[in-house]
């Protein structure tokens, strides 16, 4: 599949629901922003993808320091380039690719609780480094959730659309005080990023070289990635069994290798299942890193300990 | 029955066949319903079921029956979904040839058949159905089309089934239903699931 399917009867409202009446007026959404949360896992029998923050660990940070619980949704800002008005006083919060940051054009952190006016108008520039910057208002975005999720899926088109110039979301009612934070940096790394990886499911198709080359040679991200899986150019790793494989389930991390040999690794949005073979998955604590992997990144697989 | 690691907390188990599968998949669920197996997915497929967000995989590998094939699993019980159908599709004259048959042929063959979802893929809601015998497999088309309209039955492979929205697709297309494959409001949202029975039946 290629392209999202259309069509479908996704509810799509960007009517505020009733509730606290707070909303977050998106002034410029950037070049690629939508509403996030963790996902709608368990659903994969029926072809549901798992979707949710691609750096699931920068959300649950927004969120912690927002006072929102871990799931509640906020703005996924791939690069940065928002600007966005809150409706009444609350607590903002930016995580995720360090990008600088105003409110009412006067500078705040990254990374802190962030308490703003009613009014209040944040602009998060250009991300310096990583690709993913993430949002929380202090309770949470409220658009209608799909499946139980208020991600947006770019797969299959479930959820939100995303986040266009003039969007009004709504925001629930605060339902805790933020914590009390004095610093809480958490830049991504910069330069070449070590991604621990599992041998397996279908390491067997390839051949012994094509593991030790995956363990040992250089990788690139290339700019065929997006939410659905990165893309990586390097050594080709050789298959030792040709032919087709039946389609079987696919998990988040999966390294899979397509017939031109050049791995592709799975992220949120990715299909349930597939029919390439699955060389290795990289470790799930390590998929938060890979999210924010600018094209370009240079990538090295270290064999996790099993 | 083997075993395979996919990361820190999946295992995939391969079987022979999609008896075996249908089986297992019915074996793992009933497990956790019943409380004896942690698996956030459990994803049953053409020769494989995944077990993703299992906490302690190596566990699992001591709850599976050893080498012991499980027994097909009877229809009786399963949820059972008519699909009325319009056979008017475009590959419906390939498909006649392919089977050595006419039109008339391939709607009764295809309205004859008890199929069963052996799993879901490609597409919320879309559902690989098998039941077809191995004369009935049918290729999939050379091109793709870049569009299949939202309720197309089609074939390819072992498998029919049924587009729950528009998407591109290389299958062959036999015909329509006006069915909703997969609706929001309802619960499962899907409504073909792993282990359902499905006839098509053609549109008076």
């Amino acid at each position: 599949m290629s392209e999202p399917a259309s069509g479908s009867s996704v509810p799509r409202s960007r009517s505020p629901e009733t509730g606290s009446g707070v909303r977050l007026e998106v002034i410029r959404a950037g070049v690629r922003t939508t509403v996030q949360d963790l996902g709608r896992p368990g659903l994969a029998h029926l072809g549901v993808p798992r979707s949710g923050a691609l750096d699931a660990g920068a959300l649950r940070r927004a969120n912690r320091l927002a006072g929102n619980p871990p799931g509640a949704a906020g703005l996924e800002i791939t690069l940065g380039g928002l600007r966005a008005r809150v409706t009444r006083a609350t607590t903002l919060a930016v995580t995720g690719a360090p990008c600088p940051i105003t409110v009412d054009r006067r500078p705040a952190d990254p990374g802190l609780p962030l308490a703003v006016r009613a009014g209040a108008v944040i602009d998060i520039g250009r991300a310096t480094a990583g690709l993913r910057a993430y949002l929380a208002v202090g309770g949470g975005l409220t658009v209608p959730p799909v499946l139980g999720s208020r991600s947006t899926d770019t797969l299959s088109g479930l959820g939100p659309d995303p986040v266009r110039d003039g969007d009004v979301l709504p925001v629930g009612p605060a339902t805790a005080l933020p914590p009390g934070v004095d610093v809480a940096p958490h830049p991504p790394p910069r330069g070449t990023l070590r991604l621990r990886v599992w041998p397996g499911p279908r390491d067997d198709w390839f051949t012994g070289d094509a593991w030790r080359t995956l363990l040992s040679a250089e990788y690139r991200v290339s700019t065929q990635t997006d939410r659905v899986g990165a893309r990586l150019t390097g050594p080709v790793l050789t298959r030792a069994i040709d032919g087709e494989l039946p389609s079987e389930g696919l998990v988040l991390g999966a390294i899979q290798v397509p017939a031109d040999g050049q791995p592709l690794i799975f992220l949120a949005d990715h299909p349930t299942t597939g029919g390439y073979p699955v060389i290795g998955v990289v470790d799930p604590s390590d998929v938060d890193l890979l999210a924010q992997a600018r094209p370009g990144t240079t990538l090295h697989f270290t064999p996790a300990p099993p | 029955m083997r075993a395979r690691r996919a990361g820190p907390s999946a295992i995939l188990i391969e079987l022979p066949g999609d008896d075996a599968v249908s089986a297992a998949y019915e074996l793992l669920t009933g497990l956790r319903e019943r409380g004896e197996l942690t698996a956030a997915e459990i994803v049953p497929a053409a020769r494989t079921v995944l077990l993703d967000g299992v906490p302690d995989p190596d566990r699992v590998f001591r709850l599976l029956p050893g080498d012991a094939t499980p027994t097909p699993p009877g229809t009786e019980g399963n949820t059972q979904i008519t699909i009325t159908t319009r056979y008017d599709g475009e590959d419906l004259d390939d498909v006649a040839r392919l089977w050595g048959t006419d039109r008339a042929g391939v709607i009764a063959i295809h309205t004859g058949t008890e199929f069963r979802v052996a799993f879901c893929g490609f597409a919320p809601g879309f559902a690989y159905l098998t039941g077809l015998g191995p004369h009935h497999h049918v290729p999939r088309r050379a091109t793709p089309r870049t569009r299949v309209p939202a309720g197309t039955v089609a074939l390819a492979g072992p498998y029919s089934g049924v587009y729950p929205t528009a998407s591109p697709g290389g299958w062959q297309l036999i015909g329509r239903t006006r069915e909703t494959l997969f609706d929001l409001d309802n619960d499962p949202p899907a409504l073909l699931t792993p282990g359902t029975v499905v006839r098509f039946a053609e549109e008076p």
